[in-house]
């Protein structure tokens, strides 16, 4: 039989073992996100019809004001499925980061009772947004059907790199506010209203092009290049940018970068204080 | 045989404002940052370049000992002497400050049963969702289903939520579920400190299945000197987060009891964090001891208890009654009630605002075990504060002194005294 040997010493900050490890407990990753996908539609009425409801709702509204009546620019596509478009990814993106921000709180009588790596917390909560994308997906697919849209195959091939950069920078923000809240629960006040003002500072209720040659500061953001290939690769607004995809894709692996550092280095300690 | 776990070293340190307070406000440290700008850099250099005075504290330090295959280790010690430090660096919850552990095989702990359960969850899935948390693959958990259940016992209420299970049934299948994960090395702490006494003696024997049947290796964390001598063939005696002792478990769990040397500096205080109870009064610190002064207690030592309080009023606080109930923690049954507010009591009727409240007991036979103590502070017939759990000691049974030849199973008991049978 062989047994594996475990090492116990003053913490690391990283190093790849720790990757190898979420790898080895990959079926725990996949428990935790079928628990959370499992209670949070547990004694809902209409379950998880929810993940459509909101998109949905708020598309209506943003179209009624700010499509019909102050008259928002959309490239020249109907309001709404430009609209839609970019809700759906910023739902995926927004969601993640409020229940990331405390997902280490809300599992903290798990983390200070037995050991698995931490980062399968937030990595699971995130991942468990797949699927609300997937289910308000349907709608988009729906309005894309009415209003006549055929994505092009290389807007369909490129559709699971945008959900790829979005779920990196959901887990590398995640991770870093989950880190600062262990030990400030100040984030809890702070992230709505920080949310609410990036909604305002990504291209979602109006087109990336508004700023006109000071767009490229809004790149770094990597929700807006996420948001406008999305919307060139569906619908054809504009060419698709692969130099904002790249930037998107730059300014992701810093974000990843950042998050898994602090993460890395409060986890030291969180099990002590939380 | 070989050595399966090997500790060397190995320290764990703790600053004292981590311990206490838990979080921190941001505001409080930006607040601070503002008002003492200079102070602020000044400790901070002195933080990086490592002269700083903060108060560090060591749960343990140069502990070293080593476990073979199939033994099943006893760690012993008075209330903060590091068992739990231990057990947490053990299990990878926290890590060490210094040195280095070795550990040839799976690792399963079981710092409490249940961890990870989820109440909307029905008991099916909970099997799965903990068997994870705790290590077990998917495959392994199909396999022992049947099994866990069954040991169990809650065939009928396998798809209701947990939420809705008695307190029995859940612990029941918490402990199913752990003690069905077969890991080399099994780490537990006071886990069978839980339940009634017909499910730890059902707890006991399965631990004792493992051992010996399976050949596992054990390390078992208890303040009940009976069990561990029940179930252990070797004990570590953790003292002021040193090992003391090493070795045969009698002889440990012997020098343990009759352990006499650090009486003095040991009585039992709790400084108490000032945010308990915020209503008007607060207890600053609590001291429980013996008749002798130290916190080493005995059935049949005598309790004193002094709590100091202190309040936001301005006069004399008036009509105050204080209740103080002491609680089995096993069993969470008050064992005995402390009220002010009987005749020929000395409580002032008029007290300072802020002083201390002494109260000594008659010689008391309480059974081995954890005592809990709720306080209630009342003015004018109105609580003012009321705390639970506000200081916890230990119970140790002398048994020479009830003439006892072996341990009669007096974990079970609130009281012990001697007796014959005639």
């Amino acid at each position: 039989m062989n047994t594996p040997t475990t090492t116990i010493k003053p913490k690391k900050l990283f190093s790849f073992t720790d990757l190898k490890e979420v790898w080895d407990y990959r079926e725990l990753l996949y428990f935790f996100t079928w628990r959370d996908l499992k209670v949070r539609y547990k004694q809902t009425f209409v379950g998880v019809s929810w993940a459509i409801f909101q998109p949905f709702i708020t598309m209506v509204v943003f179209s009624l004001f700010f499509g019909a009546l102050l008259k928002v620019p959309s490239n020249g596509v109907p309001y709404p499925i430009f609209v839609y478009t970019g809700l759906l990814f910023w739902q995926f993106f927004s969601t993640a980061l409020s229940d990331t921000s405390n997902v280490l709180i809300t599992n903290q009588a798990i983390i200070t009772k037995v050991y698995f790596p931490r980062l399968l917390l937030p990595l699971s909560t995130v991942a468990t947004k797949f699927i609300d994308f997937a289910v308000a997906g349907v709608i988009l697919v729906g309005m894309m059907i009415y209003y006549g849209y055929t994505p092009n195959l290389i807007g369909v091939l490129v559709l699971p790199l945008l959900l790829i950069i979005t779920f990196m920078a959901s887990v590398g923000l995640g991770l870093f506010l989950a880190s600062i809240n262990v030990k400030y629960r100040d984030v809890r006040y702070i992230l709505p209203f920080f949310i609410q003002i990036l909604l305002f500072i990504t291209p979602v209720i109006y087109p990336a092009g508004i700023l006109g040659k000071y767009s490229w500061i809004l790149a770094l953001n990597p929700m807006m290049g996420v948001i406008q290939s999305a919307r060139a690769a569906l619908l054809g607004t504009t060419v698709l940018n692969w130099t904002l995809v790249s930037i998107s894709l730059f300014a992701t692996a810093t974000l990843l970068a950042i998050g898994i550092y602090t993460f890395k280095k409060t986890e030291r300690y969180f099990a002590d204080i939380i | 045989m070989e050595t399966i776990i090997e500790v060397k070293n190995i320290g764990k340190k703790y600053n004292i404002n981590h311990q206490r307070g838990g979080y921190v406000a941001l505001r409080d440290v930006l607040a601070n940052v503002f008002k003492n700008p200079f102070n602020f850099l000044k400790n901070k250099t002195r933080e990086i370049i490592g002269i700083d005075k903060k108060e560090e504290f060591w749960a343990l330090k140069n502990v070293d000992f080593e476990v073979r295959r199939g033994e099943v280790v006893g760690i012993i010690g008075r209330n903060g002497a590091g068992k739990s430090t231990l057990l947490k660096i053990l299990s990878q919850i926290t890590p060490p400050t210094t040195g280095e552990i070795k550990i040839n095989g799976k690792v399963g702990s079981l710092l409490e049963v249940g961890t990870g359960f989820h109440p909307e969850l029905t008991g099916r899935e909970n099997i799965f969702l903990n068997g994870a948390i705790l290590g077990m693959k998917k495959k392994e958990i199909i396999n022992k289903f049947d099994e866990i259940v069954e040991f169990a016992n809650i065939e009928k209420f396998l798809d209701t939520p947990v939420k809705y299970y008695s307190s029995g049934m859940y612990v029941r299948l918490a402990f199913s579920v752990a003690a069905h994960m077969e890991p080399d090395i099994l780490i537990i702490d006071e886990v069978l400190a839980v339940g009634d006494s017909e499910f730890q003696k059902k707890c006991l024997g399965k631990m004792e299945d493992i051992t010996k049947k399976e050949g596992r290796t054990i390390l078992f964390v208890s303040h009940n000197m009976s069990t561990i001598k029940q179930l252990c063939t070797r004990s570590i005696l953790l003292s002021k987060g040193n090992v003391k002792m090493v070795g045969n478990t009698d002889e440990v769990v012997d020098f343990y009891l009759n352990d006499k040397t650090n009486t003095k500096e040991n009585a039992q205080e709790i400084p108490l964090d000032a945010v308990l109870g915020k209503s008007g009064v607060r207890f600053t610190h609590i001291k429980i001891s013996n008749d002798e002064g130290n916190s080493n207690f005995e059935s049949g030592d005598k309790l004193k208890i002094e709590l100091d309080y202190e309040s936001d009023l301005v006069e004399e606080i008036k009509e105050v009654r204080v209740v103080i109930s002491i609680l089995n923690k096993r069993s969470q049954q008050i064992v005995l009630r402390l009220d002010s507010d009987i005749p020929n009591q000395t409580i002032s009727e008029n007290m300072p605002t802020k002083g201390k409240i002494l109260c000594e007991t008659e010689s008391m036979n309480l059974g081995e075990g954890s005592y809990v103590l709720d306080v209630d502070f009342l003015i004018g017939g109105t609580s003012v504060n009321y705390v639970r759990g506000l200081g916890q000691f230990e119970v140790e049974t002398n048994l020479e002194k009830y003439d006892f030849k072996k341990y009669p199973d007096v974990s079970v008991c609130d009281t012990v005294i001697g007796y014959q049978f005639k």
